[in-house]
Parts: structure tokens; sequence; C-alpha cells
């Protein structure tokens, strides 16, 4: 095991070598440059743009750039912003906890959500309940986010202004729990729709395909009771496939989301991406893809040391 | 004497197993570790075994589907074991295979009539207009109605489908065909109706046979000579009647004494053996079968046995076993 | 290591006593419209304590949906299909519900199924596969439970009993599984076992050991077995009495030694003779039962076996003929069979 785990980590290396080779590259490649954004300001001249370059290094061969930046990633110098000058790492961090309040929020209720749903329509098989299910499932995949995000907005805060329409609190009352509960549901339930769909397809395809499976017949057959037949017999072998989608899942923890943040002008990850996306804050968009490359790597890990615990038959290589 | 259709000798086909780190080689599966066959023309040979003897591996290896490691194949007075792809394609009229799986070996989405012409057009026999004549042809010669050439395989029971494998094989007259346990997963009673067909058609047509089989009862029907083979070796080779009622080696004797048959109360001194059959991947020092040889003898962990005749035609590879 | 096996005593009639398990028209009726599919179709017999029955029939037969519906292990939708009676030492099991007859199975009557390969959970060990009956039926401790899967994995002969309980079921071979099989099927000392094709999938000297093993395992338990297979040798090896089906209904019953002997029903005559066996002297073809089993949406009127039979007569269109007894003991469905 440790060997697996050991082996695991010396591989990541490489990769995420790789990630931020290929990251770094892209931001050359964009138009305009780094510097792109000052040159739109007519108020600045071309002397000052090549001064701009020199104060950030950016007249440098591109290697040694990446050189530079590579190895302060290390030592926590992760860049500092082109506007204001903050430190990256800083701008980023900052962003976590409430990334982490409405990621882990929604993906708690999705996974409970779509494991139940899941289960008991494999269970019941074309009942009402699992064609129901279906058929809501393939609704919430199809509509897209922002649309369900508008339209709880519009309903909830505005029609029936049970709840605040976005924000993490209101201004001058931070630090009120009640309210920035009142303030997570909205964009917690509509984040969590889509999850919760995904959930339910894959844990009923899975259940399926395990309740097919001879020995499940000879749980049956030896009296182990219905309720025992599925947490004991089914579910550690139907675990595999949704333990690694939850490898998969897991990087949004830190990633954030995009659109639903946006919407409800949640203070995340998302949001900062998208505003450093609209503010040519590169510094600031390679830093998350190294914070968010890093989160893949090890989710994937996590899933598959889980797997293995799981599964004996794969800890045999 | 005229030279064998078929002649194998020293056939070895060995696996590597690779670790999963780097690939690395770790240790080798010997599924066939050295097996001399011969098979003359018009005449049947079993080759009988449990899982894991390599009967059905050798049988590919024969047939160039998968290649051999060592060891020479001669069929027709021609070495063929190395041939390339160009160079078997006269040999592939000559030797053909019949599955054990009559639901898995047939395509399922072409017509009978399609499986059965595809021979004809792989080798570029005849012409598209007499196709149909030699479709009618097979499926009469194997006992099947002329208009099972516009169904599907799915619309036909276990026993009818390998009758249509059987058709298949026959296309291009072959002077060998390879029966990998062709009547394994079919009924008892259909399973006569098989064997006797495929004896019909040795007879009529002087067809060499290698029968691949676990079932002792089908190959004393059949058979005119006997391969018994262990853990990817020939330990026992003789004539039928020879094999099944004056067999030499222990374990030959012991598959014997483990068949069951439809007598009832015979308690019979029945020889069971203990332990199961050892991986190929690690098989037992010198004679394979000494761990669980009734009359192991301390020679028999340390020197592996050679194939010896004992008697006319009767070769066994066994210390213990003298002329 | 030669042992001469003693085979059970063979009495042919019934042991002492009422039977153990009487099975009374056990019916399978599919409909899939527009057809309705006679799988089973009005099976009775009977078994008693110590005694093996073999179910011999072959694909089609109706054999594996007996067994099914004794262990009520049938499926949604075909779940409340099965009708008749399977008296279990008086206990209509057919009358009970999922939830009284799931503490039944495993503890009165229990399985051995065909495919060791895939019968076993993968990601649960050995020791708590045979433990898990015990400590359900029997309320033993999880200590307790343990220490008597590690004895019934000695009671089968599995060498290293301590270590192959903590062990997964992939690092068992085909045999070894089946035997760990037979001991989660044996462990509560089950008055029935239901053994559906337990050999088939295992090589020809594993089989032997295997029933061997069974047979040893009846006479140290007491346990009545349905052995249910389609090689007759087998029945012949190890069975006292046999019944055998054809297109969902037994077509004759009998002691095996008489079975043998003198099979009175055509169906039960062909198969005998076209079974290859070694002999000195090959028969240049073996007899062969022309055409094929009549698919279950397809019976005909009459007696399901008539279009391949040699012996019908005129009555045999009309109606099916029921199971009769000829003579003591040995029961035929046939209106013209065969003499003895």
């Amino acid at each position: 095991m440790i060997g697996f785990v050991a082996w695991r980590l010396l591989q990541a290396i490489p990769l995420l070598i790789g990630v931020s080779l290929i990251g770094f590259g892209l931001m050359q490649l964009a138009p305009g440059g780094p510097l792109a954004v000052y040159t739109l300001n007519p108020t600045i001249q071309v002397q000052d743009i090549e001064r701009i370059k020199v104060i950030f290094g950016l007249d440098q061969p591109v290697y040694v750039q990446y050189v530079k930046w590579a190895s302060g990633l290390f030592s926590g110098n992760w860049g500092y912003t082109f506007f204001g000058g903050r430190p990256v790492l800083d701008v980023i961090l900052e962003r976590v906890p409430a990334t982490l309040l409405l990621m882990g929020s929604a993906l708690s209720v999705a996974i409970v959500l779509g494991l139940s749903i899941g289960v008991l329509g494999a269970v019941k098989r074309y009942s009402v309940f699992d064609v129901l299910a279906t058929t809501g499932a393939l609704f919430a995949l199809s509509f897209p986010t922002f649309w369900f995000g508008l339209m709880a907005i519009f309903v909830f805060a505005i029609q029936l202004r049970w709840l605040p329409s976005g924000g993490m609190w209101e201004l001058g009352d931070e630090g009120n729990i009640l309210a920035l509960l009142e303030h997570l549901v909205l964009p917690t339930l509509v984040l969590a729709l889509v999850i919760t769909a995904t959930w339910s397809r894959y844990s009923r395809s899975a259940f399926l395909e395990v309740m097919q499976q001879d020995f499940m017949r000879t749980a049956r057959a030896k009296g182990v009771p219905p309720a025992a037949r599925l947490l004991r017999h089914a579910f550690p072998n139907a675990a595999k496939p949704l333990i690694a989608l939850l490898g998969v899942e897991l990087p949004f923890l830190f990633s954030g989301a995009l659109v639903t943040e946006t919407i409800f002008g949640w203070p995340g990850m998302g949001r900062l991406f998208v505003d450093a996306l609209n503010m040519k804050e590169y510094p600031v968009l390679m830093g998350m893809m190294m914070f968010t490359a890093i989160f893949v790597v090890l989710g994937n890990l996590l899933a598959d040391i889980a797997i293995a615990a799981i599964d004996p038959r794969v800890r045999l290589r | 004497m005229a030279e064998p259709l078929l002649k194998v000798s020293g056939l070895e086909v060995h696996f590597p197993i690779r670790s999963a780190f780097l690939r690395r080689r770790v240790g080798t599966v010997r599924a066939v570790d050295g097996v001399d066959l011969e098979v003359a023309r018009g005449e049947t040979l079993a080759l009988v075994g449990e899982s894991g003897c390599g009967k059905t591996t050798t049988g590919k290896a024969i047939l160039r589907l998968i290649d051999s490691t060592a060891g020479s194949i001669r069929f027709g007075g021609e070495e063929i074991a190395h041939h390339g792809t160009s160079a078997l394609a006269p040999f592939r009229r000559r030797m053909q295979i019949v599955f054990q799986d009559p639901y898995a070996s047939l395509n399922p989405r072409m017509t009978v009539g399609g499986i059965l012409a595809a021979p004809f057009d792989i080798h570029r026999i005849g012409h598209a207009g007499d196709r149909a004549e030699r479709i009618s042809t097979l499926l009469r010669t194997v006992g099947l109605p002329a208009d099972a050439a516009r169904r599907y395989p799915h619309e036909f029971s276990g026993g009818q489908r390998q009758r249509i494998g059987i058709a298949r094989a026959l296309a291009l007259e072959p002077e060998l065909i390879i029966g990998d346990e062709p009547v394994s997963a079919l009924d008892v009673s259909i399973q006569a109706q098989v064997i006797n067909l495929m004896k019909r058609l040795q007879a009529e047509r002087g067809l060499a046979y290698i029968l691949i089989s676990h079932n002792l009862a089908v190959v004393s029907h059949v058979a005119d000579r006997v391969a018994v083979m262990y853990l990817g070796r020939v330990v026992e080779t003789a004539p039928r009647e020879q094999l099944f009622f004056h067999a030499r080696h222990p374990y030959t004797q012991a598959l014997l004494s483990a068949v069951p048959e439809p007598v009832p109360g015979r308690s019979r001194s029945r020889q069971v053996l203990q332990g199961d059959v050892p991986s190929p991947a690690k098989p037992p020092s010198g004679c394979h079968f000494h761990p669980r040889c009734p009359i192991a003898q301390p020679r028999c962990a340390e020197e592996t046995p050679r194939s010896r005749i004992i008697a006319p035609n009767h070769a066994v590879a066994c210390h213990m076993v003298s002329a | 290591m030669t042992a001469a096996a003693t085979l059970p005593e063979r009495t042919g009639t019934a042991a002492a006593g009422a039977p153990l398990l009487a099975v009374r028209d056990l019916t399978l009726h599919i409909p899939v419209p527009p057809h309705v599919l006679r799988a089973v179709d009005g099976v009775s017999f009977s078994l008693h304590r110590g005694e093996t029955l073999g179910l011999v029939g072959e694909s089609g037969s109706g054999k594996t949906l007996t067994a099914l519906m004794l262990m009520r292990l049938l499926e949604p939708p075909l779940a409340a299909l099965p009708q008749g009676r399977v008296m279990l030492n008086g206990l209509d099991l057919m009358m009970l519900d999922e939830a009284r007859m799931s503490k039944l199975r495993g503890r009165a009557i229990s399985m051995v199924f065909q495919e060791p390969m895939t019968s076993l959970n993968p990601v649960m060990t050995v020791g708590r596969q045979i433990a898990e009956p015990l400590m359900r039926h029997l309320g033993l401790s999880t200590r307790e439970a343990t220490a008597r899967a590690e004895e019934m994995l000695r009671l089968v002969h599995i060498p290293d009993p301590k270590r192959v309980a903590r062990a997964y079921p992939h690092l068992l071979s085909g045999g070894m599984r089946q035997r760990a099989m037979i001991a989660i099927a044996l462990a509560c000392r089950p008055e029935v076992l239901v053994a559906d094709e337990p050999t088939t999938a295992l090589d020809v000297t594993v089989q032997a050991q295997i029933l061997e093993l069974l047979g040893e395992l009846q006479r140290e338990m007491g346990s009545a077995i349905l052995l249910i297979t389609h090689d007759l040798a087998v029945i012949a090896e190890t069975a006292h009495r046999v019944a055998v089906m054809y297109a969902g209904r037994i077509v004759e019953e009998a002691p095996v030694a008489a079975l043998f002997a003198a099979p009175r029903h055509p169906y039960t005559r062909g198969l005998l003779a076209s079974i290859p066996k070694i002999e000195r002297v090959p028969a240049p073809t073996l007899p062969e039962i022309p055409g094929m089993v009549p698919g279950a949406a397809n019976r005909p009127r009459g007696c399901a076996f008539m279009p391949r039979c040699s012996r019908a007569i005129s009555g045999c269109a009309a109606e099916p003929p029921p199971l009769a007894e000829i003579e003591p003991g040995h029961r035929a469905a046939c209106w013209n069979p065969a003499d003895g």
C-alpha cells in the first residue's frame, strides 16, 4: 500500500510540471500578451508599457520567466497581481473559505440525495418513483445553471421575498450566522441540482449492475435481509465507480462554480476566476490553475486509495 | 512410412507475466511446455485434460491463431511455425476450427448465408453467382434447411448453431478440423446428433480431426488416438482402447477413475485426487504431477520425465513406468 | 491416496416416516402476450431425510426454475407467479411472506449454485460470508461465528482453514470456492440442501472430490439433498432416487437402480441410450433422439414428447399423460410406456 501511494505521488510530479508548462505557454500565446490591458488605456504611452515590462520582468526570455515563476511556487511566492500588486497566494487563499462553504454544502446535499434517489430507483426499477427520478434528472442536466439560478432568484427572492437575492452577507451585517445561512440556501440548491442528477444516474446504474450479480442471489439464498444485502453486499461493490466520481468532483470543493457564483454574487474561487479573466490578471489565473491541478491530483489519489481499501482484488498489483 | 498430415514437435507457448511497475518481466506462464503430436490423414486425435492443461492453447498454436515461442509445426510436410500471414494463407484453407461456444462464435449481425459465404469471399473461390448453391450444399450437408441462409444466428438453437459452425469449417474443404470442445455446451441428446454428424463427415471426406475435450466419454466414442495433457505437457499418448483400458500414467488413471459412469450401485475403488491443479505460472519442479501423484518418488521432483514408447504406439512420460 | 468410496446406504424406497419435503403441483406459467410460457407445469415430488433425489433434465426442462421456486428466489416480476405447494416439515413455504421465508433460507433450506467463480461476494472475506448466516439465524456473536466458520472450512476439507477464512474469494480456485459455498450452505445445518449443477463448471477430478464431499456431509448431518443436473452419470453415482424432467414436467421417477436398469418412459430410454459411455468397442453411431425440445411457448396439446417419440400412439396427441405408478416406487408419465 505504501508503495502504491509513493508511486502515485511520484507520478504526480511530472503531471504537475506538465500542467504548469502548458498553462504558462498558453498565457504567452494570448493575444496582446500580459500587458494587453494596459494598451487599451489611452493615457498610457509606449514608454510606460516598456517600463512596466521591465518591472514585471516581462522583458526577459520566456524560459527564464517560467523558471522564475515555477521556482517561486515552491517558496510560497506565487507572484503579484497586476492591479494592486497583492500576493497572488493571498488573493486565492482568502477566497477558499467561502468556496468551501458553498461547494461543501452543495456536494454533501447532492451526494446524499443523489445516492438515495439512485439506490431507490435501482431497487424499485421502473416504478413511478424511478421514472419520475430519471426524467427529473434528465431535465436537471439539460437546463443551464444560469437559467435555474435566475429563476430561483426570481421566484424566491423577488416574488416570494423569502430569501436574499445574492451575496454572502448583507452590508454591515457580516458575522451574522443566520444571515449567512439564508444567503447560502439558494446557491447551494441550484448547484446541488445538477450534481444530484449526475449522482442519481451513476448510483442507479452502479447498483443495478451489482444487483444482477450472482453473489447477490447467494446472499438472498442465505437469508440475508434486504437492508443488509444492500448495505453490506451491494454497496461495497457498487462503490467503486462512485468513489471514482467523487475523486473527480472533489477538486470542485476548491475550484468553485463559475456560473452559480457569478449569478449569486458569491465571493468564491469561481467568481475570482471570472473577474481575473475579465481583468486579464494572468498571475492570478496561473496561480488558480496550479491550485486546481494540485487538488485534482490529490482528489484522484484519494479516490484510488479508497478503492484499493474497499476492493482487495485491486491491491494485488 | 508416409509423413503424417500434422507433426508437432517440442511446441512451446510461453506468456510473460509483467509487473505493474515499469512492465518488467517477473515470470512466465508456461501454457504449453514441450508438446509432441502427430495426426495422420483421416484420423481423429483427441487432446484431453482439465482446465489449465494447455490443450486449447495447443490447438490455437497449431492453427497459428497464436504464435508459439518454440517448436516445430509441420503440416503436409511443410514447416509453418514461422510463416507470416501471406505464407499462411493457403494453409488456412486446409485446416479449420470449430469453437466451443455456439452462442459466441457466430457473428450475430451476419445472416447464416453471409457467415457461410465469407470463407469463399476471403479466399476468392468461385464467383458471386455460385455462392447460393455452395451455401445450400453446405447447409444440406449438416442437416439444416436451405432457408436457414436468410436467418440470423439468434434464431437457432445451440445445436443448430454448432452445425452452422461446422458448415463454416467445411466450406473450404479442409484436410484437418480442430474441434475445441465442440459439444461441451450442448445438451446430451443434441451432443449425440453433432457427434454422429462429425463422424459421418469424417467417413465421407477423409477429414482428420483434433478433438480437444475434457469429456472422456465423448472422446471414447470418436477418437482413434488420445493424448492426455497435464500442465502444459503430454503425459500419455495411446490408441483409444489402450488408453481407456490399459492406461499407464498415474494421472490418466486418476482421470479415468474420476469419470462418473451412468451405472448405479457400483462402489468401485475410486482414486480421488487430492488438491487442485497447480498454476501454470508456478509449476512444480521435475514432473509437474509429482505433488499429487500416488506413486511419486524423490526422483520425480528432480528430473522431468521424458516421453518413452512402452508399447506399440503407446508413449508415457513417467519415471515409474517401464515398457 | 486411493480411497474406496463407500456409497451411502441405498434403500431405494422411502426412508422411514413422512417426507421432509413434499412438493405438490408446482407450476410456473409466465404470461408473455400472446403466449403463455409453461416453464414448470405441475411438478410433484417428495424428499426424505438423509436421501439424495436427483432432478435430471436438459435445457428448457424447467429444473433450475423448480429449484429457485423451492427457495422462493425468483425476482420480480416472476416472483408472484408460482403456484402449488412446497411443504417443508408440514409448513407450506409458498404461503409465507418474504420476511418469514428469509428466516428459513440458509437455516432450514439452503442452496448451492452452479457458478463458483461468481457466486461469492468478492469484497468480503470467506470467513465472514460463512459467519453471516450463523450470526443472522443462530444469533452467534462475531467471535463464535468466526470460530464456527473455520470449523466449517475444516469440515469441507479446505487446507489451512484459518488463513482461508481471512482471505478473499478471488484467491481461491474453482473447486475451493465451491467447497466454501457448501460450507456457507451447510453452516446452520439445514434439513434440505438444493444443489443446482454444483459440479458442472468444475474439472472432472474436482467434481469427484465435491461429490464425495457432499455424500460424506450428508451421512454426517442427515440432510436431504436435491441434486439438479443434466449429467445422468453423476446421478448414477450419487443419488438414491431420480426424477427426470422434460418440458416442464416430471416424466419419470424411480429409485436409481430401477431407472437405469429398466427405464419406462421413451425419453428416459432415449436419453440413457444417447449418453456416450466408455466401452471397448464404440458404437458406430450414438443413438439420437430426433428433433428438439419444444420451446416453453409452443408445447403441443398432448404429451410434450410425442413429436420425437418412437412409441407414440393415437392417444398421445389428445391429452398429456399423468405421472402414474407403474410399479411400486416407479412412476412414469406415458400412455405407452416401455416394458421393464
